[in-house]
Formats: C-alpha cells, structure tokens, sequence
C-alpha cells in the first residue's frame, strides 16, 4: 500500500483533453462524496424551511444555535453525546485489548488446532449479526441487563475482525527472537506481552481502536432493540428520535443534531484517515 | 482442548517430568489469551444461531411458555404478503444499491490508479469519507434531498423531468433508499479495489504494452482477471450486507410515526424486526431470520459460482 506512485511515466503521455476529463470526472465524484456533509452544514444554520426552498440554498447561515437549541428541547442530545462515548471508549478500550492478546497468541504461539480456530474466527465474520437478535435479546432480558450499557457492552468486548488484524499485524512487527529472549531471561508469558510486544505494535492498535470507536458510534440495531429508556439512548437513537417526532419535520433542528454528532468522526478521520483507510481495507487483502 | 502428546524427540529421560512441562504451559496461555472470544461468541454468537433455529418452531412471546408448533411459524410467514414484499424488496434493493455501485467503484479505483492522477491521497480521503457517517445520519441527510419538493425533485424539474415522490412511491422509496447505500459503501468499495489494483505488479503492464496491448485491452486481460478475488470478496460482503438492509427504511419511513413496515420499502430485516419487537411473535420472526440465512447462504454461494464462471479458471490471487 506504501508504494510510491509511478509518477514519471514518458511514453504514451496523456493529451491535455483526456486529462481535463480525467480530473472533471474524479472532481465530480468528490464533489457527490461531501456534498451531503456540507449540506448538512448548510441546513443545519440556516431556518426551519432551508431544506425545501426551490432554488436549493447552498450558503451557511447564522441560525444553528436557534436550531441546536430545540434539539435541546426535545431530547437530552448531550446525555446520549456521552453515552456514546462511554459505550464506544469501554467496548473499544476492551477490544482493543483482547483482540490484540488473542492476535499475539494467533501469531506468535504453536499449540493445537490453531488453524482450525483461526479459520473459525474469520469465518464467523461473515455470519449476518441480525440472525441472532432474538436470543441475545433473550438472554439481556435474562440477565436484566435490557436498558443497561452492559448489553452494548459486553458481547462487542472482543472481535473477529479485530483478531485477525492484530495477528496479521503481530506476525510480522514482532520479532520472535525478542520474545525468546524475553522467555530465557525468565519473563512470564504476559509479563512478554505487555512489556515487548506491546510497546511495538501500538500503531495498529490504534488503528484498530479508531476503527472499532467509529463502528460503535454508528451502531444503530442493536442499541434499538436493547436501549427503552430515554436517558440511556445512544446518540444515534436520539437523532432518529428527532426524525420521528410527528409535528412537522424541523429539518435546520435535525441537521444541527446530525452535524454535531458527525463532526467528532469527521475530525478523527480526517486526522488519521491514513490509518484508518489501511484498517478497514485490511479485511480485504486477506481473501 | 486436550492435548496430545506430540511425539518428544527422545532425548533426556528424566527421573521425573513434571506435568506442567514449559510446552504444555505455553499452549495453555496461548489458549487463555484466545478463550475471551471463543467464550463470548459461544454465548453471543453460536448459542443464539442454534436456539433460533430452535424458536422457529415454536410460538413464544418472549415472556410466558413455549409451545411446540412444528413448521407453522414458517407457513404462517410464507401465507404472510408482507414477508413476499419484504423479501422482493429486500433482493430490488440489493440489485439496485449492489450492481450499479460495484461498477461505478471499479471504475473509480481505477482512476485514483491511474499514472494520470497526482493527487491519490486526497481523492482517496474524500471518496472514503461517507463511509464513516452513520447511517442514521445519512439516511436524515438524504431524506432532506428526497423531500417531495427537496433538492434531487428540484434537479429533476429543471431538466424538465417530473417530480418523484421519493418518500411514498413503490420505485420513489427504493431509489432513495439505494441512493443512501450507494453513497455510503461506493467510496468504501473503490478503496478496496484500489488496493487491489495496487498488488497487481507494474511490469506486467509494461510487457503488455511492449506487446502492443492497448488501455482497454490491459482492462480486460490483465487487470480484471487479477482482481477477480478483490472482486468476488466485495460482491460477497456486499450481498451479505444488502439482504441485511434495515436502517435506511427503518428511519427513512419511521418518519412522521407511521411505523415502518410501508410496503415500499419494508426488508425482511424490518419485517423481522417487527414480528419480534412490534407484534411480540418471536417464533415467526425466528423463523423469518432463518428464512434470512437460507436467503444468505444461497445468494453467497451463487455469487461464488458466477464469479468463479465469469473469471476463468485460474483464480490469480494468493489466500
């Protein structure tokens, strides 16, 4: 993926039309690419009716704290603002965590029918989560956890997909000659782990914790099924709220909602959009 | 988890081994640091699928006794109408958010390939950035566009089109719908397929010219064929994902309170989802999901045969 692009290229060097094209098209499809995030921008500050005026209004206006300010009204948008952080930061400090000790264990130690269960976890990928709603519903109503974030908590605490990028990243950027050194200087198995391999692959357990931060936030199925109670409605549930209340839709109110619970992803992926384009590609190199 | 002894060269024989030799340690830590995963997706994951297949036949309301019912839940789905809508929406709405997409993302990535384009870090930026909106918000921000006198029916008017009633019409809300997917994974799949393209080694292109090959011919023998399995793996998960589609209908059409199972753009995930947590019948809607799985299991591996068809024999890529 670091290859640097061939840039000098001399023989059948391309007319100025077909570059012109070229870029026109690429342009385009930039363009179509965050125009919805700043027409969010643009209903969200302009009033109530901005959405619908028949030249579409393409200027920021001055209204989104008026319009922020009936969201406030509505829901308790920063009480779901923090319980999304709270859910993804303990669901992502846990993932994080254990995907990156079974990836150590995948790439770094022998013992029987590691294949088998490395296969085993990269094929639960592909099994659709919503198959097993109804259960784990069950078993949340069973626990008395509906309603609590343990039920967002708990059965995201590790993944698959979390597994297989650590070892991919282990196998290769932690060198086994280090670990038995460790071994013979009489270090205990995650005395190792913590002090040797970790130090070295934090870069993809960063990634790996950006990425699982985002999928969190975004989640929106399951917190439908297990959140009731107003209080605890992740941020996601509190727009759609917004979006079903009956009277008249308030598109400059749902906007500035949506823009400011997009904003926070937004700054983080553009700050680290390296690393997280490589993350979430990764699954696909694999296959 | 028992371990055999694996056949020890026979080297020293001590007195007495301890059990706990530094082998059999180091492979019962090595399971350990695995075992959180194993544990939690026998009890989130396997468990659930099983005792679903199990709910199917019975009728339950989540709270009192189950009763034992055989194959009428499944009769009672399929003599439903609304199940045959959410099912054909479910597979328009794959075709119509899938196919067009994957093209347009081919041809995407090939462009941000291309020597031509010096400016392929931020181009990949910008494309990829939808992917990181939630779709509650993209599916809020397009319902602003689809409005009956929102922006894409002004686009239309002035090019002296008719207005579409993107929220209410059978074809108005599949094409909303299938424009908010498409939005949100195009960029995503164009990336995939990027790097792709970027594994395919350059001298293979250059021999080709040597030879004569021109642009389109490259495309088609060389580039192609070796994509195949970045191909087949995004048409897979793409598939998978669409006969899954839930939130975009559901909040697309949950507007004003109606509910969501509009016949326009109910999916079977919706329909499951209110059998479940609307009406309280668990068993149809357990038997609805197994329906989805035989509905996945079947369309993944036809997708296996047809691109394992269309793209020879020798698949080019490694595991």
């Amino acid at each position: 993926m670091s290859t640097v692009a061939l840039r000098r290229k001399k023989p059948d060097e391309p007319g100025m039309i077909a570059k012109f094209f070229f870029y026109l098209a690429l342009i385009i499809g930039a363009i179509v690419s965050i125009f919805p995030f700043y027409w969010m921008f643009v209903v969200a500050t302009n009033d109530k009716d901005a959405a619908f005026q028949m030249p579409p209004l393409l200027a920021p206006g001055l209204e989104f704290f008026d319009n922020f300010s009936r969201v406030l009204e509505r829901t308790e948008f920063f009480r779901a603002l923090i319980n999304s952080v709270v859910v993804s930061s303990a669901v992502t400090v846990s993932v994080v965590f254990l995907c990156t000790l079974a990836g150590y264990a995948f790439a770094k130690y022998e013992f029987p029918l590691k294949k088998v269960l490395f296969v085993f976890v990269i094929g639960t990928m592909l099994v659709p989560a919503q198959l097993s709603v109804l259960p784990q519903y069950v078993i949340m109503a069973k626990l008395h956890w509906i309603d609590s974030y343990k039920a967002l908590i708990v059965p995201a605490m590790v993944n698959a997909f979390g597994i297989f990028w650590m070892r991919q990243y282990i196998s290769s950027a932690v060198h086994s000659e280090l670990i038995e050194a460790g071994r013979i200087d009489g270090g205990g198995h995650f005395r190792i782990f913590w002090n040797i391999a970790i130090p070295v692959v934090t870069p993809a357990m960063a990634t790996l914790g950006i990425l699982n931060f985002m999928n969190v936030w975004n989640d929106f199925f399951w917190p439908l099924v297990v959140l009731k109670n107003k209080e605890n409605y992740t941020i996601q549930i509190a727009l759609q709220q917004l979006f079903t209340n009956k009277d008249g839709l308030d598109f400059g109110m749902i906007m500035s909602a949506t823009f400011t619970a997009t904003l926070p992803l937004l700054i983080v992926f553009l700050l680290f959009s390296r690393w997280v384009i490589a993350g979430l590609t990764s699954g696909a190199i694999k296959s | 988890m028992a371990d055999t002894v694996t056949a020890t060269p026979a080297q020293q024989i001590p007195p007495k081994r301890p059990y706990w030799t530094e082998r059999r340690r180091s492979q019962l830590t090595a399971y350990t640091f695995i075992s959180p995963f194993f544990l939690l997706f026998a009890i989130f994951g396997l468990y659930p699928i099983l005792f679903t297949i199990y709910l199917s036949f019975f009728k339950w309301d989540a709270l009192g006794p189950m009763k034992y019912v055989g194959f009428k839940n499944y009769e009672l789905i399929t003599g439903d109408p609304t199940f045959w809508i959410s099912f054909s929406n479910t597979l328009i709405m794959a075709l119509m958010g899938t196919v067009p997409q994957l093209i347009l993302a081919l041809f995407v990535a090939v462009m941000l390939n291309s020597a031509m384009n010096r400016f392929k870090n931020t181009f990949r930026i910008f494309y990829f950035m939808p992917n990181i909106t939630s779709i509650v918000a993209v599916t809020l921000v397009f319902s602003t566009m689809f409005g009956n006198n929102g922006m894409v029916n002004w686009i239309l008017n002035s090019f002296g089109l008719d207005s579409v009633p993107f929220n209410s019409g059978w074809w108005g809300v599949k094409i909303a719908i299938s424009t908010m997917v498409m939005w949100r994974w195009m960029g995503y799949n164009a990336i995939i397929f990027l790097s792709g393209l970027q594994s395919i080694p350059t001298d293979i292109y250059e021999a080709a010219r040597i030879d004569g090959a021109t642009r389109g011919q490259q495309l088609i023998y060389i580039t192609l064929p070796l994509l195949r399995p970045f191909i087949l793996f995004v048409t897979l998960v793409s598939t998978i994902g669409a006969l899954q589609l839930f939130t975009e209908p559901y909040v697309f059409l949950g507007q004003s309170g109606t509910g969501s199972t509009r016949q326009e753009g109910v999916t079977m995930v919706t329909y499951l989802y209110n059998e479940a947590f609307k009406n309280g019948f668990f068993g149809t809607a357990a038997a609805t999901a197994v329906l989805l799985l035989f509905a996945t299991i079947l369309f993944s591996l036809l997708n296996m045969m047809l691109s394992s068809r269309m793209g020879g024999d020798t698949g080019g890529g490694k595991a």
